[in-house]
């Protein structure tokens, strides 16, 4: 296969993906952020970000190492609440509702705002216990084996482990192990699924089946995912925002939002600098 | 081709090393001698008893009761039931409390903070606490104080109080070993803190905290000193009836019976050691088992 450019393979990644109609304004919005500034401790990890997530679109967050995209996507679902020293400050509006304010529990926010990690972290028991796990702690009714298949056939596993439902999770591969926690997401029936770099354990061919599972999720959910693959971020996602860190006038890092829009526009027509220096691969 | 001429470049490796090996050696052979005295010695004494209480070795020692007067039929059965009672009665009442208290302050307590620095300073210190102390704190408090005299619970109560640091100190790091992220992944479920501690970090460290309980219970099996001193040297001649009943335990029979000179309790007292190792080392090798077979799980 002869070498292609960087500029080529995203350009062909962008024909790809699924973000050619998307338009600069967004109608259907489910979280809202207004100057948003995430805190460990003294340390100011997030400066101000400003930005809304879209319904029933994936949107990417792309940037160097340390910028804070999982201190950010962890402020979704309050899961920084359980860092000692972690701290919010801003507004973070979930359809509406601050989801740092005071009436708001933690635990139906994580119900309604599932998460998918970087290492696949299953449970140290069966494949259904995995997926029956959310419903069961939350007491949601019904039938349990129809749901079970239900996740299952969702994040595309059900056919490759449906004869095997009481084996330990710990016998599937990574890429299998990265759906079935997908599987164990979508059970609690959450209205967004928020990925930190879900793909970055996995090979080639199960990272592109992770792929073309978030394509058919966005059908139902809201997704926002964290990636370090440009290509990835091209090929799957309608939005894209590109964080940076930087020094501020005392010298300490923060990172910072850049710049946000259609992925269709962030990369082939990036309107700052330190943008198009990171894509191009310049930078980071 | 490349490749060739490359290997011709380059000038060969020099991995004949600098080290020492006369002292490397004489250091292999100290590790190797202080492991032989380990070893050795067990395996001496685990011959000497045996032997010795050759001929006291069948199924006398545990149908027979203790006595003074015949010691060619004396046995160690009340002795049998009497360490299997209260170790019973130790496991009930120590590990629900070791197992809640490592949980609490492994996943509730907030860390770091004060309270938690001085409730880890004070459980290593009774770890270390000599278990004679204990008896003396169980004479005063159960048998006495508590009116619980000579009996199966005063024994339990006061060695469950000699294992539970050892039991917290394990449970602790067995849950500790509990990989962070099988937390994070339940309570982005909107599991609950508890739903999280107690259907996930515990379930998954129960092979550990097993083989800290199994080798913690092993050490009380084995303690004669707080028993003495809480009065366990009378001649029982019976099998425990309840928690309330007196009792002996395979250590004190066997202090009893060394104590006496005449030569058939000498070999009496050997036989039972041998039967108190056996008891011990099966207990420890089903620790030692329980942890290998699951190890490495993450
Ligand atoms: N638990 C924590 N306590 C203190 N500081 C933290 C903590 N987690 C992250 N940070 C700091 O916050 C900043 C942002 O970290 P974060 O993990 O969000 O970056 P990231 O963009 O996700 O990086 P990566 O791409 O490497 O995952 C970094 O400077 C990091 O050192
Ligand atoms: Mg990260």
């Amino acid at each position: 296969m002869p070498e292609q450019s960087i500029e080529m393979q995203l350009s062909s990644a962008l024909t790809d993906g699924r973000s050619q109609g998307i338009s600069d304004e967004i109608s259907n919005v489910v979280f809202t952020l207004d100057d948003l500034r995430v805190f460990y401790g003294d340390y100011q990890a997030i400066r101000g970000v400003s930005l809304t997530i879209a319904k029933n679109e994936i949107t990417a967050f792309i940037g160097p190492s340390g910028c804070g995209k999982s201190t950010l996507l962890r402020s979704f679902n309050r899961m920084n609440d359980l860092i000692p020293g972690a701290r919010v400050e801003g507004l973070l509006a979930y359809h509406g509702t601050d989801v740092y304010g005071p009436d708001v529990d933690p635990i139906e926010v994580r119900r309604r705002i599932g998460m998918v990690f970087q290492k696949p972290n299953v449970f140290p028991k069966s494949i259904y216990d995995n997926v029956a796990y959310g419903p069961r702690v939350n007491h949601i009714k019904g039938n349990m084996d129809d749901l079970v298949e239900e996740c299952l056939t969702k994040a595309a596993l059900w056919d490759e482990v449906k004869d095997d439902l009481k084996k330990s999770a710990y016998a599937l591969s990574g890429g299998q192990q990265q759906r079935l926690v997908i599987a164990r997401c979508i059970a609690v029936r959450p209205e967004v699924i928020l990925m930190d770099e879900p793909c970055a354990s996995l090979d080639p061919i199960a990272t592109s089946k992770i792929e073309e599972l978030m394509r058919q999720l966005a059908v139902e959910y809201t997704i926002v995912i964290v990636t370090h693959n440009m290509q990835q971020a091209a090929r799957v996602s309608d939005r894209t925002a590109f964080f940076t860190a930087e020094l501020d006038e005392a010298g300490v890092r923060h990172g910072r939002l850049i710049e946000y829009g259609p992925t269709r526009q962030i990369f082939s027509a990036p309107q700052d600098k330190r943008t198009e220096d990171y894509i191009s691969g310049r930078f980071g | 081709m490349t490749a060739q001429s490359l290997v011709v470049a380059t000038a060969p490796l020099d991995l004949a090393g600098s080290g020492q090996p006369l002292k490397d050696r004489a250091f292999r052979w100290m590790l190797f001698a202080a492991l032989t005295v380990g070893v050795v010695t067990l395996a001496v004494l685990i011959a000497y008893v045996t032997i010795k209480g050759w001929p006291r070795l069948n199924s006398t020692l545990w149908t027979n009761m203790p006595s003074i007067r015949r010691p060619e039929r004396a046995g160690a059965q009340s002795a049998i039931t009497g360490t299997l009672w209260v170790i019973s009665f130790t496991a009930i009442f120590a590990l629900p409390t070791g197992i809640l208290a490592a949980l609490y302050l492994e996943e509730f307590a907030r860390p770091n903070s004060r309270f938690q620095r001085l409730v880890e300073i004070n459980i290593q210190n009774l770890a270390a606490v000599p278990s004679i102390v204990y008896g003396i704190l169980g004479l005063a408090v159960f048998a006495r104080a508590l009116a619980l005299g000579q009996s199966v619970i005063t024994a339990a109560l006061t060695l469950s109080l000699l294992i539970l640091p050892i039991i917290i100190i394990s449970t602790r790091e067995a849950l500790r070993a509990v990989p962070r992220n099988i937390r994070d992944g339940s309570l982005a479920l909107g599991a609950t803190e508890w739903q999280t501690a107690s259907r996930q970090t515990l379930p998954a460290a129960i092979p550990g905290i097993a083989t800290g309980v199994i080798l913690s219970l092993s050490r009380a099996v084995g303690e004669a000193a707080p028993l003495l001193l809480l009065g366990a040297v009378t001649f029982i001649t019976f099998n425990p009836t309840g928690p309330l009943s007196g009792y002996t335990t395979l250590p004190i029979q066997i202090f009893n019976w060394t104590k006496d000179s005449r030569e058939e309790f000498q070999i009496l007292a050997s036989a039972t050691i041998v039967l108190l190792l056996v008891l011990l080392l099966v207990m420890n090798f089903v620790a030692i088992w329980i942890r290998n077979r699951t190890q490495k799980r993450w």
